[in-house]
């Protein structure tokens, strides 16, 4: 079987070459990016525009946006044929591809949330590090932890108002360039769509731009429902153990949710979910209107063959649908998760329909190809591109925000900013 | 302390430094830009060489005239002329480089089933293609279960049967 | 009033200073970068000719091809094909490619994969013909453009070739082609596509397709040359490419491109 042949049935007149060649890994990479920059444009809403409300959900989001970074490349590196050979995107990036951007870009990301995470933890690093270092026997575990701390200080001690004071301009200086550079993390992932002049359904300037659009809606979402869960976990586990745990904040001390946040958080989720479908809705009449050489075959996809993934799935369930739960007035913390799920699962759906849809005819313009995505693995192919390897990509953020939390912990008892 | 604002710069410029010194180790050397610039021509030079010396196979008509010259000159008496032997015969060489006639390739196979044949004896009465001039037979009616050659010589079709 | 001496200081400064920016230009050569200087000078750009009147569909270039090239026979790749077009009397437009006729066309019956072999025997045939396909060696190439690694490239004879050592696997030329010729090597992993049998015209032989036809429905030739039979034919017959709209500067030319070919 050759690559794709697994996963692909053609129907009518389809070229010997074709195959989905792209399949639900490429729909995953997309979906984790645009959670990456979506969850840091959320972060910096309060970093340089100073909305107060937001302060809890920021430090929260830009933690989970750093997890989020690591898990973004996996899906990538479970499509390559070669992926050790990934790392020639550094040493030899050809800057006429927009994957090649993937380099620079992702680098030049990681390093401004890497920052901006170094400069909010600055005065934990610190503290953690100076009461460690006049603990006289530290276990093996303090001692690694004394060792992660302070490298991580990058030996600057000075916890002055005066450097704090500096730590905070330097925090809102690198909000700011971040968020073009989160637009260009995700529109650059639109414009490996858009600019492909071979494909008649991702030809259109639109795409980078729909694709930052339901980016963010997909990050807001995300730490909307991430924050949530977190914290009545938190209240869960608080009041059964107060006890034995002695780490764990009382009662008093853990914040309960505050459904005003969650209620200002909806508001801009709203905002950009209407940017999205504005667009979305524009590109589909658009085409219908000009009806070029691939309209035919353009329109038997989207209305027809792929109608209830597009029109049910993607915009009934994942937008209509959250649109109404977030708009009826007297938003409660069981609505708004569930709405938020719902939006997810729209943004998915989305990078579904672009991706798969995209290869659901073929290049004669006479034929179709549909794809089955492989559920139960029986070889590595299977787990890579099937759907183990993409619950395992989407698994992958939740454990590592449960470790990098360690470090970075997003629930202070103490306010350090 | 008076600007640590800047350490985090410094730890950056420290992994792009990291990257450009790997660069020289895992680039080849005669990677670059080529004779049709950066956009199309980006590229390691060594690869049109590596192509270059791919193995040759087919040989091509001329090349079998010397030692099976009857058949050479019998074939080219009839319409089979434009077929060249190494269609049903196979390529004279192999991807191992050993080319026929060789000790290691004594023989080269002959395609003798039905379906070689009915590529172009099939008839298919297409107008505006050549495909239509050619005479072919029915194969559930024309001696379905024999081979074509047990009756028609391929260097010959129609040897002994005007 | 000025010195002498100051006077020829500031010349020499002057002169030195406006020579340093047509040096930079020596070095910052913008042609480099955007040449197809070097290119255009090549002695050879390679095109190719297909007569789609001539090729009765027997698909023995397509296996000539995979023998040649090491593409295993059976795998459902391919770097070459024929397409059948069938259009009937009611209208219709039939179109198949089985196996992409590797085993050339032996039924009358329409191979619409999944949709199972239609028998259209009823409908009369108004006209029909082959049209053999490969890679169009484009002078622009989409392909090559989206590779984000530089592992495929344009030679400076027109042949666009793959790297298969540093090819990543990505895909994106796969999906960047407009005409369908690219595709996996089912053995090396790397992308894979039809390269004129480069091993074999750099030696001063004919493609395995060319050579392989019957019917002489395939020609390569250097459209560069004037004498070239190919050039010649190009220049004094109605020919069309594939795609045109996508502006590639698709380097196969057909004899009898019909309207509907796709």
């Amino acid at each position: 079987m050759v690559h794709g042949e697994l996963w692909t049935v053609k129907e009518l007149f389809v070229t010997p070459n074709e195959y989905i060649y792209w399949s639900i890994q490429i729909v995953m990479y997309p979906f984790m990016t645009g959670l990456v920059a979506g969850a840091f444009v959320l972060s910096s809403l309060y970093h340089v525009f100073g909305i107060q409300k937001l302060k809890n959900m920021a430090r929260f989001a830009l933690v989970f946006s750093f997890a989020l970074l690591f898990a973004a490349p996996m899906p990538i590196v479970l499509h390559l044929q070669f992926p050790f050979r990934g790392v020639e995107i550094f040493m030899t990036p050809h800057f006429t591809s927009a994957i090649a951007a993937f380099g620079i870009v992702f680098f030049t990301y990681g390093a401004i949330v890497a920052s901006e995470l170094w400069f909010l933890y600055r005065k934990h690093f610190v503290e953690v590090s100076l009461k460690l270092r006049e603990k006289q026997d530290k276990t093996l575990v303090e001692w690694i932890r004394y060792f992660i701390f302070c490298s991580l200080t990058l030996g600057v001690y000075d916890v002055s108002e005066e450097s704090l004071h500096r730590d905070e301009k330097a925090i809102k200086f690198l909000a700011g360039l971040g968020i073009p550079v989160a637009c260009f993390l995700h529109g650059y992932a639109g414009f490996i769509f858009g600019s492909v002049k071979a494909n008649a359904l991702w030809m259109t300037p639109l795409m980078p731009v729909i694709f930052i659009m339901s980016a963010i809606v997909s990050g807001i979402a995300l730490c909307m429902l991430t924050y949530i869960v977190t914290m009545e976990i938190r209240k869960f586990l608080a009041k059964r153990k107060r006890a034995s745990y002695a780490g764990l904040p009382s009662q008093e001390q853990l914040k309960s949710v505050e459904i005003s946040v969650v209620q200002m958080t909806a508001k801009y989720l709203l905002a950009f979910m209407v940017a999205a479908i504005s667009l979305e809705l524009l590109d589909i009449i658009f085409r219908g209107y000009t009806a070029v050489k691939s309209w035919d075959i353009l329109r038997s996809v989207i209305y027809e063959r792929d109608f209830g993934d597009i029109f049910i799935l993607q915009y009934g369930i994942g937008n209509l649908l959250p649109l109404i739960m977030f708009l009826v007035p007297g938003l409660t913390i069981r609505r708004a998760v569930l709405a938020s799920v719902l939006v997810l699962f729209g943004v998915f759906m989305m990078r579904w329909n672009v991706v798969i849809g995209g290869q659901a005819f073929s290049l004669t313009f006479a034929g179709y190809m549909h794809y089955h995505l492989p559920i139960v693995p029986h070889n590595w192919e299977t787990v890579k591109e099937g759907l183990v390897g993409a619950l395992g990509i989407f698994i992958m953020p939740f454990v590592l925000f449960t470790v990098i939390t360690k470090i970075f912990p997003v629930f202070e008892s103490q306010e350090a900013h | 302390m008076k600007n640590h604002v800047l350490r985090p710069l410094f730890v950056v410029l420290g992994m792009v430094a990291l990257i450009l010194i790997a660069r020289m180790f895992i680039v080849p050397r005669d990677f670059g830009i080529g004779d049709r610039g950066y956009m199309y021509g980006w590229h390691r030079r060594g690869n049109e060489e590596d192509w270059k010396k791919f193995k040759v196979k087919y040989m091509g008509k001329e090349y079998c005239k010397d030692c099976h010259t009857d058949k050479y000159d019998s074939i080219n008496k009839t319409p089979h002329h434009i077929i060249p032997c190494e269609d049903c015969h196979g390529p004279a060489g192999t991807p191992e480089g050993i080319v026929h006639y060789d000790e290691k390739l004594p023989k080269l196979p002959i395609d003798k089933s039905r379906a070689q044949c009915l590529r172009c004896h099939f008839p298919l009465p297409y107008p505006t293609s050549f495909r239509s001039k050619i005479r072919g037979i029915d194969p559930d009616k024309h001696n379905p279960d024999i081979e074509c050659s047990t009756c028609h010589n391929p260097h010959n079709p129609m040897e002994g049967l005007r | 009033m000025i010195s002498r001496r100051k006077f020829l200081k500031n010349a020499a400064l002057g002169i030195a200073g406006m020579s340093i920016p047509l040096a930079a230009l020596e070095i910052i050569d913008p042609k480099k970068l955007f040449a197809e200087v070097a290119a255009d000078k090549a002695a050879v750009r390679w095109a190719f000719l297909v007569d789609t009147y001539k090729c009765v569909g027997c698909g023995m270039c397509v296996k000539a091809c995979k023998l040649e090239n090491e593409i295993p026979y059976d795998a459902n790749v391919t770097r070459t094909w024929v397409e059948r077009y069938v259009l009937t009397k009611t209208g219709k437009l039939y179109a198949d490619t089985p196996k992409g006729a590797r085993d050339g066309f032996t039924t009358a019956k329409i191979d619409e994969n999944a949709d199972g072999i239609k028998d259209i025997s009823k409908e009369g045939i108004e006209k029909a013909f082959f049209v053999p396909k490969l890679c169009n060696q484009c002078d622009n190439p989409p392909c090559v453009q989206v590779c984000p690694v530089g592992a495929t490239y344009q030679a400076p004879d027109g042949v666009v070739l793959v790297d298969r050592t540093w090819c990543i696997g990505c895909g994106y030329c796969i999906m960047g082609c407009p005409y369908g010729v690219r595709f996996f090597h089912p053995v090396y992993h790397t992308a894979e596509k039809c390269n004129f049998c480069y091993h074999r015209i750099t030696k001063g032989l004919k493609t395995a397709c060319v050579q392989a036809c019957p019917f002489g429905a395939r020609q390569i030739g250097n459209i560069k040359d004037p004498n070239d039979p190919v050039t010649i034919t190009m220049r004094t017959q109605r020919v069309g490419v594939l795609k045109s709209e996508y502006g590639t500067k698709p380097q196969v030319y057909y004899i009898g491109l019909d309207e509907e070919v796709r």
